[in-house]
């Protein structure tokens, strides 16, 4: 298990270099970091190619990418080429307001989605699993930014028509307000909604699939044959091993949402790190838009690694040598 | 190719007829039509009830979006100064009502659409070709040409794919629908590699491979006449799919501003004439139920397709 371990570490590496060199190139030709300062008439020429300078701008793509590697370890990710501030402060607080986002949003989809699951795998066929397979079916389908917008507007007119603030629905505080308390609360709440209906679609689904599968096996039939009682097997039988891929999905989906909550933080102007990705991509802020990469590209690299020791940790029929 | 005895078609059949006897199962007052795997799969595909009410939607939404200068009343780019804003109406033609500068919305969605079916389209061939490519050789030689093209696949996915796609569209200057496509094409052939390689790699063990190399035919025969055929079924459900996400992809990467730009409309940008507008509802209700609608069907016809062409992998019903 630790050699399994040790081994995709390592071969993480050169994913990770070779992953970061092509977004290194790719943001680089996209055009000039510089072309803002250039168009403002009250910094000269020699201002700016200073700053080319100091940045390392007038080097070669694969010397620029040598020492951005170096203020990784050195600069802590380095500046960011529009506010001329460091950038990894800036992570870490938006990265923050993701997690705090993310974390409700899961945790509330994966209870919702493995109950609804269940019971559509027990009454399948019923008015109740139809149902609940229409919503998930609609999920599915629905573009996250227009779930994200109708909501939006929704909230924006209850408010205008009544006067009455349920939800922001914008932003991520009103001022003088602290990051645990109901103002923050009522901020969130449509981003945690919006991403937990798009998770709760994928939990019930694949949650319901799992419970067929398992209920079908032998040693379910075995379990009644012997003389359980029906919530005893389901409970103790099937719900224990249909969890097994939701954990492994739940992995998955969380390292996928770290940097992926893009479209409803842009859509709330959350200032969270999905947002704060897209503004820096806008302005082809270079070393920011790499850093963002390179933390979500960390995270996703490590959330596969869990969910593959997870799977294997839950399923003894799992082996990795 | 040159086989030594010539068989003419009918020849079996016509010594029989001579020989007096009639066809066996007729006789028996049994009527066996002689099926070909193809027509079992088209008729569980025409009796998937949900599928074929996909497939129709689909094409009357496509077909729209196809003869979209026959069908939109207006230019999409036609003007409007009396009615701006203008709630939907079915009197003065603008049955989804106008944008903020006037332009009629029903043309704008109808035309819309034909930029996400292009789009979809294009990516969905493109990919499945470079995935089959890439997986049919993977899986057919092994060895380190299979660890180094799947290690390129792993890349892909490991990596954040919005994140990737939208720095992607920063570089190649997004823009015109074309542009977008490529650059989803070269991100979706990952899944259809990988499933295109699993059923090489088991394939390529079977006698009739064997028999086919003793024959004496080629790498590329067999791989694409021997063992392709055997992989169509996934290959047609996955490139269907890939229709839906590659629709879905792009109005997100539209709607975010790195994908399609105006003039050229494209169902996630107008998208964004209903945030700028949030107390117009027909602005951002319109294009999106457009988009649901699109990939729900799609999804259904790909659901039909599974479990028409997929008869082992047995789905319980959705």
């Amino acid at each position: 298990m630790l050699t399994y371990i040790a081994r995709r570490v390592l071969y993480s590496f050169p994913v990770l270099v070779l992953s970061s060199f092509l977004s290194f190139v790719f943001v680089s030709y996209a055009g000039d970091p510089l072309a803002r300062l250039r168009a403002n008439p009250q910094l000269s020429a020699i201002t700016v190619a200073h700053l080319r300078h100091t940045y390392h701008l007038d080097e070669s793509i694969p010397v620029r990418y040598w020492f951005w590697v170096k203020d990784i370890f050195t600069h802590k990710l380095g500046v960011s080429l529009n506010t001329f501030q460091p950038i990894w402060p800036d992570i870490v607080r938006t990265l923050g307001h993701t997690a705090q986002v993310i974390i409700i949003a899961e945790v509330l989809a994966i209870i919702l989605g493995v109950t609804v699951g269940i019971f559509s795998a027990i009454k399948q066929y019923s008015i109740f699993d139809y149902l609940f397979t229409s919503v998930s079916f609609l999920g599915f389908a629905m573009p996250t930014f227009w779930l994200a917008l109708l909501l939006q507007i929704l909230f924006v007119d209850i408010y205008l028509k009544w006067g009455v603030r349920i939800f922001y629905t914008s932003g991520l505080n009103s001022p003088h307000e602290g990051t645990w308390s109901l103002d923050r609360l009522q901020h969130i709440a449509l981003p945690v909604m919006t991403l937990c209906i798009i998770s709760f679609a994928i939990y019930s689904r694949y949650m319901r699939a799992s419970m067929l599968d398992v209920i079908n096996t032998d040693y379910v039939r075995t379990a009644r044959a012997k003389g359980l009682p029906e919530w005893k097997v389901i409970m103790g039988h099937v719900f224990r091993n249909a969890l097994i891929p939701i954990a492994t999905i739940a992995a998955l989906n969380f390292g996928g949402l770290l940097g992926g909550a893009i479209i409803t933080e842009s859509v709330f102007s959350l200032d969270g790190i999905g947002y704060y990705f897209v503004q820096k991509l806008g302005q082809l802020d270079l070393y920011a838009v790499m850093a963002y990469l390179l933390v979500t590209s960390v995270g996703i690299i490590f959330f596969n690694l869990v969910a593959d020791i997870l799977y294997g940790f839950l399923d003894p029929r799992i082996r990795y040598d | 190719m040159t086989e030594p005895v010539s068989r003419k078609p009918g020849h079996e059949s016509e010594k029989i007829v001579a020989a007096g006897l009639e066809d066996t199962t007729v006789v028996a007052g049994l009527e066996l039509e002689v099926r070909s795997q193809w027509s079992y799969a088209r008729r569980r595909f025409l009796r998937h009830r949900l599928a074929m009410t996909g497939l129709i939607l689909l094409i009357i939404v496509f077909g729209a979006g196809l003869f979209a200068n026959f069908i939109a009343p207006y230019s999409y780019e036609q003007i409007d100064l009396n009615n701006i804003l203008a709630p939907p109406t079915t009197f003065g033609h603008h049955f989804f009502g106008t944008d903020e500068i006037g332009r009629d919305y029903f043309s704008r969605v109808i035309y819309g659409i034909r930029t996400s079916e292009e789009v979809g389209v294009f990516v969905a061939v493109v990919s499945s070709f470079i995935g089959l490519i890439v997986g049919a050789i993977a899986g057919y030689y092994g060895g380190w040409i299979d660890n180094l093209l799947m290690r390129i696949t792993d890349l892909v996915l490991t990596l954040p794919a919005l994140a990737i796609l939208l720095t992607a569209a920063a570089l190649l200057g997004s823009g015109n629908q074309w542009r977008v496509s490529i650059i989803l094409a070269l991100f979706f052939w990952t899944t259809l590699a990988r499933i295109v390689r699993g059923v090489f790699l088991s394939l390529r063990e079977k006698e009739y491979v064997e028999a086919a190399k003793a024959a004496g035919s080629g790498d590329a025969r067999i791989m694409f006449r021997h063992i392709l055929p055997n992989t169509l079924g996934p290959i047609i459900v996955n490139g269907t799919l890939a229709v839906a996400t590659a629709i879905l992809v792009e109005a997100a990467l539209s709607f975010l501003g790195f994908g399609i730009k105006p003039p050229t409309p494209s169902l996630g940008s107008l998208v964004v004439s209903g945030q700028t507008n949030p107390q117009k509802w027909w602005l951002t209700i319109f294009p999106g139920l457009t988009i649901v609608l699109i990939v729900l069907c799609i999804n259904f016809i790909g659901d039909g397709l599974r479990d028409a062409l997929d008869p082992t992998q047995r789905r319980i019903r959705a």
